[in-house]
């Protein structure tokens, strides 16, 4: 979700600068910093109604319920609310601005297609998420990049209007070395800030299944997973943009092309499954 | 000035100190909590054991010898609810071989086997030692932390000193072979 507000803020960003009009991205900024803090608020609840996930009781469905109380108690969590999707693309995700308020919702395609160990790995992966505050730590990121792309606008302008009026021809010749110099950096700081942004995200990735891992002391259990669920090419219906980076996998499949190009990587809000699963049966948990 | 530079530097002695203190007790805390954890994990097997036996007992009363087996070792380790991790694994793998072997005979008795309500505390026992082994794990993670920092330097002196004391492990079998037999039919 913080993706799609940090986007918000870059358009409002380009917009503003190509219009020479601050208001935009006021507007851009403060809506973006007021949303995710909503989100992050009640981001239980909309991830719920926005991916139409019905909740599940211990009878209602045995294994799932056993599954995550068991490894709750091994993370020494309080137990989640736990909601089913039904759409047969396997997929799961974990919500909640803390641990008492978290939401692991799974699909009823990863039900179907996963073992018991899997699921285990998979589950795992997402309580490490409540566990690590993932949640608090992207509305966080998103927060600061916004006061980034603030303070780089503010600063163009400055050296615009305000900074560079000295007198002696000298010192002008380094104020304008000085003053081109802000402009580019001010100009790529918003795009370093998304990017820093979704560095995190993929990072907190590879920490999660780490986490996961040390939780089920199976890392095979989730690499099984994660090939299962890259394997399966069917697209995850009730997944946009806004609610992408939540999922274990990304939920968007593309078709061939093995190989990621380092400007493709830049982009994504997960790591390559192929890195994850690398990283997982290389673990060491000795 | 030395005087001020002697009372900065025990100023940040002391609350390097007060630092280590704390966090020590922290991490001592969340390995009592994690035992008590456990703790609920054991009592609510041992109050499943006396209906599993009878249920049992029903079908297969002359097993005497086996369920008589099972109840004492159920005693026996409800008797060491005092005592240390190690004693408590002890008498907690002695009556789960008991166990498996009760599951074992349960295996020649197909109307047993076929009654529901063995089949539900079957269910119960097994989910529960699940969560017993969830548990221990976490147990022995915050058992890990804590005895690294009474290990560490520099706070092994501190916790020489304050007479904190490392943990033992919370080690038991896990009870998978004991599925392998049930799923044989």
């Amino acid at each position: 979700m913080s993706v799609f507000f940090v986007s918000v803020i870059l358009l409002g960003y380009i917009f503003s600068a190509a219009m020479s009009n601050s208001g935009i991205l006021y507007f851009a900024v403060i809506f973006s910093i007021i949303s995710s803090f909503v989100s992050y608020w009640w981001s239980d609840k909309i991830v719920l109604a926005m991916s139409a996930a019905h909740p599940v009781e211990l009878e209602s469905n045995r294994e799932l319920y056993h599954v995550v109380e068991n490894l709750c108690i091994t993370a020494g969590l309080p137990l989640p609310k736990i909601y089913v999707i039904d759409d047969t693309a396997p997929n799961a995700f974990a919500t909640g601005r803390n641990p008492a308020h978290a939401v692991v919702a799974v699909t009823s395609g990863l039900l179907e297609k996963l073992e018991k160990s899997e699921l285990e790995g998979v589950i795992a992966h997402e309580l490490s998420h409540i566990g690590n505050r993932d949640m608090l730590l992207a509305t966080m990121v998103t927060v600061m990049v916004g006061i980034i792309v603030l303070l780089a606008d503010w600063f163009r302008r400055w050296t615009f209007w305000g900074g560079g009026r000295r007198r002696d021809r000298e010192d002008g010749q380094l104020q304008l070395v000085i003053m081109i110099a802000a402009i580019i950096l001010s100009i790529l700081a918003p795009l370093f800030a998304v990017l820093m942004q979704l560095a995190i995200s993929r990072k907190r990735e590879f920490l999660a299944d780490a986490d996961g891992a040390l939780l089920t002391r199976y890392p095979e259990g989730l690499a099984r997973a994660l090939e299962k669920i890259s394997a399966d090419r069917e697209p995850l219906e009730v997944a946009n943009r806004a609610t992408a980076h939540l999922y274990i996998a990304s939920p968007f499949k593309e078709d061939g092309e093995r190989k990621i190009g380092l400007w493709t990587r830049l982009f994504m809000t997960h790591p390559p499954v192929e890195e994850r699963i690398a990283a997982l049966r290389g673990l060491d948990l000795k | 000035m030395t005087t001020w530079i002697i009372l900065g530097l025990i100023a940040v002695v002391l609350i390097a100190m007060i630092a280590m203190y704390n966090s020590l007790i922290r991490q001592k805390n969340r390995v009592d909590e994690a035992w008590a954890d456990i703790d609920v994990q054991l009592k609510r097997r041992y109050d499943l054991i006396p209906n599993l036996v009878e249920t049992v007992k029903g079908y297969a009363a002359h097993e005497k010898e086996t369920l008589e087996r099972v109840i004492s070792a159920r005693n026996a380790a409800m008797a060491t609810s005092t005592g240390g991790a190690q004693e408590r694994a002890e008498a907690e793998n002695a009556l789960s071989s008991t166990l498996k072997s009760m599951f074992a005979l349960a295996e020649n008795y197909p109307n047993l086997k076929a009654s529901e309500n063995f089949l539900e505390l079957q269910r119960e026992l097994t989910d529960t030692e699940d969560k017993i082994q969830a548990a221990r794990r976490f147990y022995n993670g915050n058992v890990r932390d804590y005895n690294i920092k009474v290990q560490e330097f520099p706070t092994n002196l501190f916790a020489r000193v304050m007479n904190f004391k490392q943990r033992q492990f919370f080690e038991i079998e896990e009870p998978k072979e004991r599925e392998a037999v049930q799923v044989k039919f």
